[in-house]
């Protein structure tokens, strides 16, 4: 075995190529091709019939909701939708599948020729072009118990739990992503992370990695990487690996440029990659082969004979179009615009998974810029310190809208708000309960700033000299005073105008 | 009372409904002859004599509670065993589903069941219902009711004897390339395949889901039709089943037994005779057309040139299913589990000793076949050139109905063989279906009805097949063929058949009961000579 290349030297030397599949469990009620309920979590072949069992005779009856689910998918992601769409059995063996096949699209998917836009951390722009999106049914879930950290392997039997076979499926594949150079993994991981977010909008599925609702295989090969970069598409691709179910975005990436690492490292020793399927593991952080080569299969396509091909009608297909949701693309940049946010903001915004939060904040009175300050400042340290996403935080919009408010009215200033939302956090009730509770009211009684204000002056003569002698902005050490014998509540604009008054006065 | 199994269907409906009879009695009659006869026949794999009684009670109680019945309610019905029956056991033949007991009823097993049709057992098949002389059932073989020595056909050679033996007045069969229709033809008896989708397959154990069709099985084309009735339908658990009405299949039997013909055109399948027929069987087929053309039906000769690649096709096309269809039955979930003797008893390993041991060397040759014929490769030349020939097929049956209503051949080439005589020949055995496949590759329908007797005294079968969703001609020109036959022998072709139950009473076994019925009966009628 040759060694992992270093990162930049691989993408020095090698041009990867990635292809992409999603799985994409879908939420209708029911089961693809039978009547049996589609929910996780329920007892161990609780929901089952003889179709999703396979039972001699039993015969699948595809699902509308599911077509009508892989159809929206299909618009949002601008694909063609087939006029005439065929199922097909792809055939092997294997305890997971009652039938010992599945029924898959082959020929001619519900969806093809799409695309979609997605964004990196940094706001470049990537478009992902869409081979096709098939639908298919799913297999059952193996448990194998015995072995060692539940590998087939070594297992002394294995469990098989059927709810899950025949549970509606939709394989997105993208076309060979080509040019992401070192940017590899993170195109990769952006992709599933914006066809997670899709799939949620249309409400279409739950895309729970971790349930493996949501399941991505990456493709990946290297060729030389050329001097021109005009000519680097003219090069053909390399063998490449698929590793399967990666079960999270962070894994994604990591997956990505391991295999970039490890077939860099073969095709500098001269060796080649072997065209295999591979499998992720998460606590060393690498991939393993799966099954050998020779046992490579044959899934002998043909068409379903059980089933009548789909023919959508265009009305319908039009009338899923004009009833689509808005897309998270699209409502980002409206969003945008709404709040006048540039660019930069905005995409903090997105990657701090404040999104939702700062419209609902606006949506509660507070204005966009304050919303954006409060999640993406204050709120987002916190989060970070205590391990949480900020959606997780024990804080509402609500709560940021009334902060932002008793800011505006001049009830509180910004340091006093910090406080307060110390106590939300602390769950010691909404901000205005605290503002009452603690007395945290700015003093703007002009008698009682006169009376800090003197005896701050009385305290630093030398200070009240400079001011005197015309330097102004020597009052913000008077200010500080105040504010601090004041234990921060005095209204700061207040006092500073009243040191000034002071002295012009004299 | 007289004995009540000589009568037809249509006839025990009439006593039931007019009280002269009952289910109970019908029934009991029916399991009597069944074990009189059934150990020289070998048409059940399993009698149910308590269910088959209690749903007999169940439909006399419900004739006397004054329950809007089913024309056919209380007349005993025999199902082959390719169909799953709730609580009941179904083998397919086969022993890889030995002891399997299905959890639910095929949707036409729920519908005779709910036209309160007493099921009396599970027929004989060949494994999986592949085979066309019942030979390849893992539990022994039926014998032909007409000569105990010869095959009664298959794979539906159960159905087809039982009804032939009057064990049964009716019975299901399925047909995947002539399961139904040759084993009426080798028993003299009748068997309809209606058009794809016309009855629903869900809970018929698949061969080849493209061309598997359930279908009823009589002794005549109004009991068949009648049977058709009950059976027939959309059901919304076989999405390839036609959502429109059954057609009106009795009312043209009658009409078609009526002699109202007059004006019919058909067309005599060039492709499907001659060369390869045996002259018996051609005999019967040309006086069978000049009966029709006495009737005013119109008769011209048709060519189908692609029928002439039909078997080839159908044994690329059925085999490929089947190897898919048969993938399930892997000792996972149910049916045989053998654990290898040697080696660990890996999944594969396990699945692999299970397969071996329980299917057939039929079925393991289809399997095989088409694997080999989906395979990556090969799947241009051999599936999908098939697929092609299943089209100009289709295209043949087009243009023809420009011209004619329905098509006409004998059912099969031959009469029926002697056991074992085709078992190592398999190509020898697969040309039984010739003249049947076709109608399965274009989904249209096709009837088969007795002929007459060939020259060895063996019954021989009248083909008619018609457009898609014309069933209902199909049994109007079977009934009139029927009728005009009848008419001429001076009864029924199965009187002509030899008495079981003397070749019982005679201490005859199977093996030795000899080709003792031939020639017996209406000497002047079935064998020919007409003038």
């Amino acid at each position: 075995m040759s060694e992992l290349y270093d990162f930049e030297d691989a993408i020095a030397a090698f041009d990867p190529v990635m292809g992409l599949e999603v799985h994409v469990e879908l939420s209708t009620l029911t089961k693809m091709f039978c009547g049996c309920a589609n929910k996780f979590g329920a007892p161990p072949n609780s929901q089952v019939c003889p179709v999703c069992l396979g039972l001699p005779g039993a015969m699948p009856a595809v699902n509308h909701k599911a077509v009508e689910s892989a159809i929206r998918l299909g618009l949002a992601l601008n694909c063609q939708i087939a006029t005439r769409s065929t199922f097909a059995r792809k055939n092997y063996f294997y305890p997971d599948l009652a039938k010992d096949y599945q029924i898959s699209q082959y020929e001619d998917p519900i969806d093809y020729d799409g695309f979609i836009d997605v964004e990196l951390a940094d706001g470049a722009n990537f478009k992902i072009a869409i081979e096709r999106a098939h639908m298919e049914e799913d297999a059952a879930k193996n448990t194998h118990v015995g072995g060692e950290a539940g590998r087939i392997q070594g297992a002394a039997y294995t469990l098989v739990d059927y709810n899950r076979g025949g549970t509606p499926l939709v394989e997105i594949v993208t076309k060979p992503i080509e040019g992401t150079g070192a940017r590899a993994g993170e195109v990769a991981r952006a992709y599933v992370a914006a066809i997670r977010e899709l799939v949620v909008a249309l409400g279409i599925s739950d895309a729970r990695m971790e349930q493996g609702s949501l399941r991505a295989d990456v493709n990946l090969s290297l060729r030389p990487k050329t001097a021109d970069p005009a000519a680097q598409a003219a090069v053909p691709f390399g063998k490449r690996s698929e590793t399967k179910n990666v079960n999270s975005l962070r894994a994604i990436e990591r997956a990505v440029n391991y295999e970039i690492r490890r077939q860099a490292g073969l095709l500098s020793a001269g060796q080649l990659v072997v065209q295999e399927t591979r499998h992720w593991h998460e606590d060393t952080g690498s991939t393993s082969p799966g099954r050998s080569k020779e046992e490579a299969d044959d899934y002998r396509y043909f068409p379903e004979p059980d089933l009548l091909p789909i023919e959508p009608a265009r009305a319908w297909v039009e009338e899923l179009r004009a009833t689509l949701p808005e897309l998270p693309a699209k409502r980002r940049a409206r969003l945008q615009a709404e709040w006048g946010f540039t660019d930069r903001e905005m995409r903090a915004a997105v990657n701090g998974g404040a999104l939702d939060l700062i419209e609902a904040t606006v949506a509660a009175g507070a204005t966009p810029a304050g919303a954006r300050k409060w999640w993406l400042g204050e709120l987002s340290r916190v989060a970070n310190e205590r391990g949480l996403e900020l959606a997780a935080l024990p804080v509402t919009p609500q709560d940021i809208a009334q902060v932002e408010e008793l800011v505006g009215s001049g009830k509180i200033n910004d340091k006093l708000a910090r406080k307060v939302l110390e106590g939300v956090l602390a769950g010691e009730g909404s901000p205005e309960q605290i503002v009452a509770a603690q007395g945290l009211t700015v003093v703007s009684d002009d008698a009682a700033l006169g009376a800090a204000i003197d005896a701050a002056l009385a305290a630093q003569p030398d200070i009240a000299e400079k001011i005197r002698s015309g330097r102004v902005q020597a009052a913000g050490a008077i200010v500080g005073a105040v504010m601090k014998a004041t234990r921060g509540q005095a209204d700061a604009a207040r006092v500073r105008e009243l040191i000034l008054e002071r002295f012009s006065a004299d | 009372m007289s004995d009540l199994t000589r009568l037809t269907a249509a006839e025990m409906a009439g006593l039931l409904a007019g009280g002269q009879v009952s289910s109970v009695e019908l029934t009991k009659a029916h399991l009597e002859r069944i074990d009189q006869v059934d150990p020289a026949v070998h048409a059940f794999l399993q009698t149910l004599p308590e269910v088959a009684l209690a749903e007999a009670a169940a439909a006399d109680q419900a004739r006397r509670d004054g329950e809007q019945l089913a024309e056919l309610a209380g007349v005993p019905v025999a199902v082959k065993d390719v169909l799953a029956t709730k609580g009941l056991r179904t083998t397919c033949g086969s022993r890889i589903l030995e002891n399997w007991i299905p959890a639910y009823d095929a949707t036409v097993v729920r519908k005779v069941r709910e036209a309160r049709l007493p099921v009396l057992g599970k027929t004989n098949m060949d494994e999986f219902a592949m085979g066309s002389s019942t030979e390849h059932s893992a539990y022994g073989p039926t014998h032909n009711p007409w000569d105990l020595e010869r095959v009664p056909g298959g794979s539906g050679g159960g159905s087809a004897a039982a009804v032939g033996a009057f064990e049964a007045p009716l019975a299901l069969g399925s047909d995947t390339g002539g399961s139904i229709r040759q084993p009426a033809a080798v028993t003299g008896t009748v068997g309809a395949k209606p058009t794809y989708g016309g009855v629903s397959r869900y809970g018929l154990v698949a061969m080849a889901s493209s061309l598997d069709q359930v279908g009823p099985v009589a002794r005549n084309v109004l009991d068949t039709a009648l049977l058709h009735e009950v059976i027939g339908g959309h059901d919304p658990m076989d999405q390839t089943s036609l959502n429109e009405p059954v057609p009106p299949v009795a009312e043209m039997a009658r009409r078609g037994l009526a002699g109202d013909v007059k004006g019919l055109r058909i067309g005599v399948v060039a492709e499907l005779g001659g060369r390869g027929y045996q002259q018996g069987v051609m005999d019967r087929f040309q006086e069978a057309l000049k009966l029709l053309a006495d009737l005013g039906v119109e008769i011209q000769e048709v060519s189908c040139p692609s029928f002439s690649y039909a078997l080839p096709a159908y044994y690329l096309i059925m085999p490929s299913e089947a190897s898919s269809n048969l993938a399930r039955f892997d000792a996972m979930r149910y049916g045989l589990r053998v654990t290898p003797a040697e080696g660990p008893a890996t999944v594969e390993a396990v699945m692999g000793a299970t397969r071996e041991a329980g299917f057939g060397p039929e079925v393991k040759r289809r399997i095989i076949l088409g694997t080999y014929a989906l395979s990556a490769g090969y799947y241009d030349a051999y599936y999908g050139s098939a697929q092609k020939v299943r089209t100009l097929i289709q295209r043949d049956f087009e243009s023809a109905w420009e011209n004619v209503d329905m098509l006409v051949s004998p059912t099969v080439p031959t009469t029926a063989f002697k056991l074992g005589e085709k078992l190592e020949d398999p190509l020898s055995m697969y040309l039984q279906d010739v003249a049947t496949i076709p109608a399965n590759l274009a989904g249209t329908p096709g009837i088969s009805v007795p002929s007459g007797l060939a020259e060895d005294g063996l019954p021989t079968g009248f083909q008619v097949v018609g457009p898609a969703r014309a069933d209902a001609y199909l049994y109007q020109l079977a009934g009139a063929l029927e009728a005009a036959l009848v008419d001429k022998w001076g009864g029924p072709l199965l009187d002509s058949a030899p008495d079981l139950v003397a070749l019982a009473a005679g201490g005859q076994t199977a093996g030795d009961a000899g080709s003792g019925g031939r020639g017996i009966g209406h000497q002047d009628g079935p064998t020919g000579g007409a003038k």
